[in-house]
């Protein structure tokens, strides 16, 4: 199982570099919150998959999986909500300032 | 000694204090709170006098960083002593002079922190023993000329010079940061006592000679040698108490401290010797050929302080010879050089630290210091005359003035090598070094005679000047008076200096010869009708031949190669460097976030996937997967499928829509690997997630197509499709081969050390709870961030901040 989440992460990846190169501000946005799935996945991958049962001390199992992801992936959720809503408002406060949402148009020189 | 750490803070210490007391007293009263500093300080110093010639040393550690043999080590001796004493007492003497200089209107506060602090520098260079101590007071130098020079900022050629000294003075000092370390990788200490000690057995070693190059290169920039003097001249743009103190009487004379300390590590090396000696030669010659030339005063000193560092430096050069064969009766001869040096420096310090106060008496109270609109002022500032005379006769080597008991050391110095049979030294080299010594002399007599002879003698041109001349006040004649007193007195009593400042010191030079005869000479002004004599006797009558037709040979100043010039290459290699690191950055910084974003993945798939394959590290262990149902195969094809299709979405509500299935099928995921926490906040998260997208979308245009080439869209795919295999291969080869033990085990303890039964929970808010906590703050400044968004107004008038 490992190795097919390993490459779905793979995919994932692929899918937000693609979309982080566009011109389109939403698709860029779109992007990064393709990457942090990724990320979530990978760093779930690397305690190993289905090894125990939950993470609850109550269930008096004979072994857990791994806690210390989950509660990495845990925090890594919430910011990259925080991330992404930033951005969304990012990209809605640039488009009204400037009338466009093209990366291109957006470039910082005026002199060139 | 503690006190002698101390005392290197207290200036510093004062410096906090003093923009406190300024508020108060806002006037240049706050002089005399500066001042007391270095008095204070000179009296405490010179307390250590007899103590220090009797052969005592004092040392204090303070550790610092310990275990990288960086320790706060001060170290008093008397080559230290010398350099103590010039920088409290002309420092005194300055402070004094520029309470009355500076008009009440400049920002005294500011000027005398700077000096306070360069001061506090200075002290730190010649008492720290250890050389990382060392440098670091040495670029603090550095930083505080600049702002020194720097102050009447609102010129540009007070900026321009700063700028200059600096890049130049702190090039040199990061070379010799350079040096500093060979010479800690080879002898393992930082502390120059200690490299004195064993530096014997590491001469042969290959980082030997770049070192010593090094610490020369830190040395010869401070110092204003040349190719490195170009800055010094510039650094006038300084008001005239800096000048006389920082440019000419202490901070240039940072570098001849170092080569002095810095003789027993290297000396008695071919190499040091030509170095020190044919630079400090050459720049004597050169400074003094320089000096002539010159209308302003300022200009003229500071070419002639360039030309006197060099003397000061080829005589160290010299003296160092006498380490190449260790002690005997005729090596001793050689130190004799060394002594003339370190008398010499302390002659320059009076009779040029006087000059200085003078050509600013001159300038504040006519308004010019140009020769040509002076003249005549002789008798209209008779006392400034008198100082001023005696400062440029000693200068130019004139009884009975100190200069003339030190210059007739140097030409006995120089004629001594001809007896040198070290370094190759052929009969040559050997005549050559008196000959251009002897030149060098007549034109500073030259020039000295210009100084005097063209201000104050001559004819008086009132309209010419901007201010009717008449004598400057009493306060700010007291300074140079006391300096010029010091001229006259040290010719009387040279052995007083002899014995009690200059033999230590040379003690602190030649630690071999420490107690051996004939190195502490006694000074005597007459010596019979020997060679040096006679130097004296034709450098009076071919300079004053030569002053007398100075117009008749001036001309040769403009011939070509005289006007070949250093300075206009340094500009002209800053002005280059500027443009071509623009033209670099303009290059790469192209302003588009792709081309950024293309940067970065492919030095992470050159680096990464570049490390792999030229590591070898390939070793995928996929036997201890789990094993996988049908449900989850179909999640997870569903998953890839979804995200590939979000690229060739046609409507961005399809890609929203995609996105949102990726999202819950990760939630699914999470049940599947026993998550239920991570499932619950990425099912609540997908969903705000989503609905903020929608929401967005009200308010953004519909996406256009990507309009772009098909070659762009294959680029784009194969930086997209190589991380994404990076990632792949990178993540495999990590699962395959475990290295280290999971520590997560350390956490199913959560009840007995968190008294929680969520493992999850206990870590996020127990053992992590710091973590958590600044997540929460992320949170918090992502809200603010969202909410100024919406919310705030841009300001009427603040869009044209960029042009």
């Amino acid at each position: 199982m490992e190795t097919l989440i390993t490459i779905l992460v793979g995919v994932l990846v692929t899918v937000a570099v693609y979309l982080l190169l566009s011109k389109s501000l939403v698709r860029v946005i779109l992007g990064t919150a393709i990457l942090s799935h990724a990320v979530h996945l990978l760093l779930m991958t690397m305690g190993r998959l289905k090894k125990g049962a939950v993470p609850l001390l109550g269930e008096n199992a004979e072994s857990y999986t791994d806690a210390l992801p989950q509660a990495l992936i845990l925090t890594a959720i919430v910011i990259s909500f925080a991330v992404t809503s930033f951005l969304l408002v990012l990209a809605y406060r640039t488009y009204k300032e400037t009338g466009s949402d093209n990366l291109d148009a957006l470039r910082g020189f005026k002199d060139e | 000694m503690l006190a002698i750490t101390i005392a290197i803070f207290i200036p510093f210490l004062a410096a906090l204090l003093v923009p406190f007391i300024y508020k108060r007293v806002q006037s240049r009263s706050i002089g005399w709170f500066v001042m007391s500093v270095p008095l204070a300080l000179f009296i405490y110093l010179a307390s250590f006098i007899p103590a220090v010639a009797g052969g005592k040393t004092y040392i204090h550690t303070i550790k610092w960083i310990d275990s990288a043999g960086i320790n706060f080590t001060t170290y008093l001796d008397g080559l230290s002593m010398i350099f103590g004493l010039l920088i409290t007492g002309v420092g005194s003497l300055v402070i004094l002079y520029s309470i009355y200089y500076l008009s009440e209107r400049e920002a005294l506060g500011r000027f005398y922190v700077y000096l306070l602090m360069f001061m506090g520098s200075m002290l730190g260079v010649i008492l720290s023993d250890n050389i990382m101590v060392l440098y670091v007071f040495w670029e603090l130098t550095s930083i505080s000329s600049f702002l020194l020079i720097a102050f009447w900022y609102h010129r540009k050629k007070s900026r321009y010079g700063a700028q200059k000294s600096m890049l130049i003075t702190v090039s040199g000092g990061v070379g010799m940061l350079a040096g500093f370390i060979m010479l800690y990788t080879m002898t393992g200490s930082y502390s120059v006592r200690e490299i004195i000690e064993t530096i014997g057995q590491y001469t042969n070693e290959s980082l030997f000679l770049p070192a010593m190059l090094l610490v020369l290169l830190g040395a010869f920039t401070k110092s204003a040698q040349f190719p490195f003097h170009i800055w010094l001249p510039d650094a006038m743009e300084a008001p005239t108490p800096v000048s006389a103190y920082l440019h000419s009487a202490t901070m240039v004379k940072a570098g001849i401290y170092l080569v002095a300390r810095f003789t027993p590590v290297f000396g008695g090396e071919a190499v040091w010797f030509y170095t020190v000696t044919g630079v400090g030669i050459f720049t004597l010659f050169w400074g003094s050929v320089n000096a002539v030339r010159q209308t302003d005063l300022k200009a003229l000193l500071a070419y002639s302080t360039i030309s006197q560092l060099g003397l000061i430096m080829s005589l160290f050069g010299l003296g160092s010879a006498a380490l190449n064969e260790g002690y005997s009766a005729d090596s001793v001869i050689y130190t004799q050089a060394t002594f003339a040096a370190l008398f010499h420096l302390i002659n320059h310090s009076t009779f040029k630290g006087a000059l200085f106060m003078v050509v600013g008496i001159v300038d504040h109270q006519v308004g010019t210091r140009d020769i040509r609109r002076l003249g005549g002022l002789m008798t209209l500032m008779p006392v400034t005359f008198t100082i001023a005379v005696i400062g440029s006769f000693s200068m130019a080597g004139l009884p009975p003035f100190n200069g003339f008991l030190s210059k007739e050391m140097f030409f006995e110095s120089v004629l001594n090598v001809r007896n040198l049979d070290i370094f190759a030294m052929g009969p040559l080299m050997g005549s050559l070094l008196p000959v251009v010594a002897w030149v060098a002399s007549v034109l500073t007599f030259v020039y000295s005679m210009i100084i005097v002879f063209q201000t104050f003698l001559g004819k008086h041109q009132p309209d010419r000047l901007d201010r009717k001349a008449f004598e400057a006040p009493v306060g700010m004649l007291i300074a140079p008076s006391i300096l010029a007193l010091f001229v006259v007195g040290i010719f009387f009593f040279p052995n007083v200096v002899g014995t009690y400042l200059l033999g230590p010191a040379m003690t602190a030079v030649y630690p071999p010869f420490e107690g051996a005869e004939g190195l502490v000479p006694h000074i005597a002004a007459w010596h019979g009708f020997n060679a040096p004599i006679m130097m004296t006797i034709g450098v009076i009558a071919v300079g004053a031949l030569l002053y007398i037709y100075l117009r008749y040979w001036r001309g040769i100043y403009s011939l070509a190669p005289m006007r070949w010039n250093l300075d206009s290459m340094y500009n002209g290699l800053l002005t280059q460097t500027e443009k071509t690191s623009s033209f670099l950055t303009r290059t790469y910084m192209t302003g588009y976030l792709r081309d950024y974003l293309v940067y970065i993945f492919v030095f992470f798939i050159l680096t990464v996937g570049g490390g792999l394959l030229w590591t070898g590290g390939f070793s995928i262990d996929l036997s201890n997967d789990a094993p996988m149902t049908i449900s989850e195969y179909i999640i997870i094809f569903v998953m890839m499928g979804a995200s590939i299709a979000i690229i060739f979405a046609k409507s961005r509500m399809t890609a929203i829509l995609l996105n949102g299935v990726l999202g819950y099928s990760i939630a699914i995921l999470f049940v599947v690997f026993r998550a239920p926490d991570l499932a619950l906040t990425q099912i609540i998260v997908e969903t705000v997630t989503t609905a903020l997208f929608l929401l967005c979308f009200y308010f953004l245009p519909e996406w256009s197509k990507e309009k772009s080439t098909r070659s762009l869209k294959v680029f784009k795919g194969i930086i997209a499709i190589s991380v994404g295999t990076v990632v792949t291969v990178l993540a495999l080869v990590v699962q395959g081969n475990k290295m280290f033990e999971s520590i997560s085990v350390y956490f199913e303890n959560a009840y007995e050390l968190a008294g929680g039964k969520n493992i999850v929970n206990t870590i996020l808010g127990d053992f992590r709870a710091f973590d958590t906590m600044l997540e929460v703050v992320v949170l918090f400044i992502a809200g603010i961030g969202v909410f100024t968004l919406i919310k705030l107004k841009a300001g009427k008038g603040d869009e044209d901040v960029e042009d």
